[in-house]
């Protein structure tokens, strides 16, 4: 969706996207670019929200958890609608609160689409820049390992990490 | 844990951005990829009045080779690019080497080279990267009162811009533009390695070295620079002269470690002690020298 309007330069992407647009699938844990949580895509690169002005997305695209589930805005995600990516989580228990999936689902899409084969080593250094305090971090690299290997063998599936 | 108020200014070109640097009425600091500044803002450790933002300014973006062969690469270039860009991976490829010691790479995809020099950060990677290649950086300002022409540029030897922690040879009105990295010589390897506590956590010690051998096998020419092996990103010339005009044998390479603990300065805080850090240095010098010269070699 396209927004429009003004803003006072020192708001955080992070609280534009929560606050101004309603979208709250992005987290705010940190707010010092350390825990991960509120990361989102600016252009396809996955990117610290609090580390950004609202104002620098002028003229860009941003893209929210929310944008990763096939589901018409202002109706609940249904299972059936919910990306590989976080299908796998789901599966691999690679969640339990939830509060840092958000950002690790923005980071793994980025990932897979550069990096559609990774290695465990790959996946870990590429989630390294999350912090979970539930799941002890295995099963979220065996949830982007098997999200991996079923986006590998997903032809018709027309994702775009299928893009050889 | 939210940024004081800021006047922003959107800078469309170079001289925008100057103009706005040069107005001594209002604080202003850039912008660039603000993966240290937005953070110092966010703890309001930092409270500038104004914000200029470099990131639409397509010219601080360039990636090209120099007439002399050597790489020039405007400030706004990316640590990611550093990783991806094919003419970087193969004209500096201790660039590459060390981009992913750099945090994560949701801030690589942010963080820029311009940004990181000169923070002048001696925890940071890039600036002794740039110091063991021999780097310059290129620095621009609006003409002061009385000079002609609209703009006033410079160019400085990269060890002559760290001043202390934290502290560049820049001035208010000034803004680091590009780094210039002079081409290497057949006959050069590099290497980068450093310890943390956790993968992209500041390195307790780092290490970056260049070496040159001729025909020979013998040294000619040796740089090492330390990541927070002192108050500021520092080159190491009393180890690395031990190495030229012999060949890098284990001796020698070790002897050059030692001395490179010797004469660094690091300090102690609660993530590492002085003794342990000076171990770091000691085993990552000689670990990366022997690297450099294996490469050297090849």
């Amino acid at each position: 969706m396209a927004w429009s309007g003004e803003v006072e330069p020192r708001l955080l992407l992070s609280d534009f996207l929560r606050s101004e647009v309603g979208l709250t699938g992005t987290h705010v844990g940190c707010e010092h670019g350390v825990c991960g949580a509120c990361t989102v895509q600016l252009d396809g690169e996955p990117v610290r929200a609090c580390l950004m002005f609202a104002v620098q997305i002028d003229g860009h695209e941003v893209t929210t958890v929310e944008g990763l589930a096939e589901t018409p805005p202002g109706e609940a995600i249904s299972v059936e609608g919910l990306h590989p990516i976080q299908q796998a989580l789901h599966e691999a228990h690679g969640l339990q609160c939830g509060f840092c999936t958000p950002g690790i689902l923005m980071t793994a899409e980025a990932f897979l689409r550069e990096n559609p084969a990774p290695s465990r080593e790959e996946i870990r250094e590429a989630v390294s820049g999350h912090l979970c305090r539930c799941t002890g971090y295995h099963n979220i690299v065996e949830g982007v390992a098997l999200a991996a290997e079923r986006l590998a063998g997903d032809g018709a599936g027309a994702d775009e990490g299928d893009e050889p | 844990m939210k940024p004081p108020p800021f006047d922003y200014v959107a800078a469309a070109d170079l001289d925008e951005a100057l103009e706005a640097l040069a107005d001594a009425s209002v604080e202003t600091r850039p912008l660039a990829g603000g993966q240290s500044l937005v953070p110092m803002l966010n703890f309001r450790l930092a409270a500038p009045e104004r914000l200029v933002d470099l990131n639409g300014i397509d010219e601080l973006s360039r990636i090209e080779e120099t007439e002399d062969g050597g790489l020039h690469l405007g400030a706004m270039v990316r640590h990611r690019q550093l990783e991806r860009d094919p003419l970087i991976v193969r004209r500096t490829p201790l660039l590459a080497e060390a981009a992913p010691f750099i945090a994560h790479p949701q801030i690589r995809s942010r963080g820029t080279v311009g940004g990181s020099v000169a923070h002048a950060d001696p925890a940071a990677e890039l600036p002794a990267v740039f110091l063991t290649l021999g780097a310059r950086v290129r620095i621009a300002r609006r003409s002061r009162d009385g000079e002609s022409g609209s703009r006033a540029e410079r160019t400085l030897a990269l060890d002559d811009f760290f001043l202390g922690p934290f502290f560049s040879a820049l001035e208010p009105d000034e803004l680091l533009i590009a780094i210039e990295v002079p081409p290497s010589t057949p006959g050069e390897g590099t290497a980068f390695d450093e310890v943390a506590r956790r993968r992209g956590d500041y390195a307790l010690a780092g290490v970056a070295a260049r070496m040159r051998l001729n025909s020979g096998g013998v040294c000619e020419e040796a740089a090492i620079s330390l990541v927070n092996g002192g108050s500021t990103p520092c080159l190491m010339r009393e180890a690395a002269r031990t190495l030229v005009g012999a060949e890098p044998a284990p001796e020698a390479i070790g002897a050059a470690a030692a001395a490179c603990a010797e004469t660094s300065e690091p300090a102690a805080d609660m993530h590492a002690s002085e003794a342990y850090r000076r171990h770091l240095i000691r085993t990552l010098t000689a670990r990366v020298v022997s690297r450099a010269a294996a490469r050297a070699r090849t």
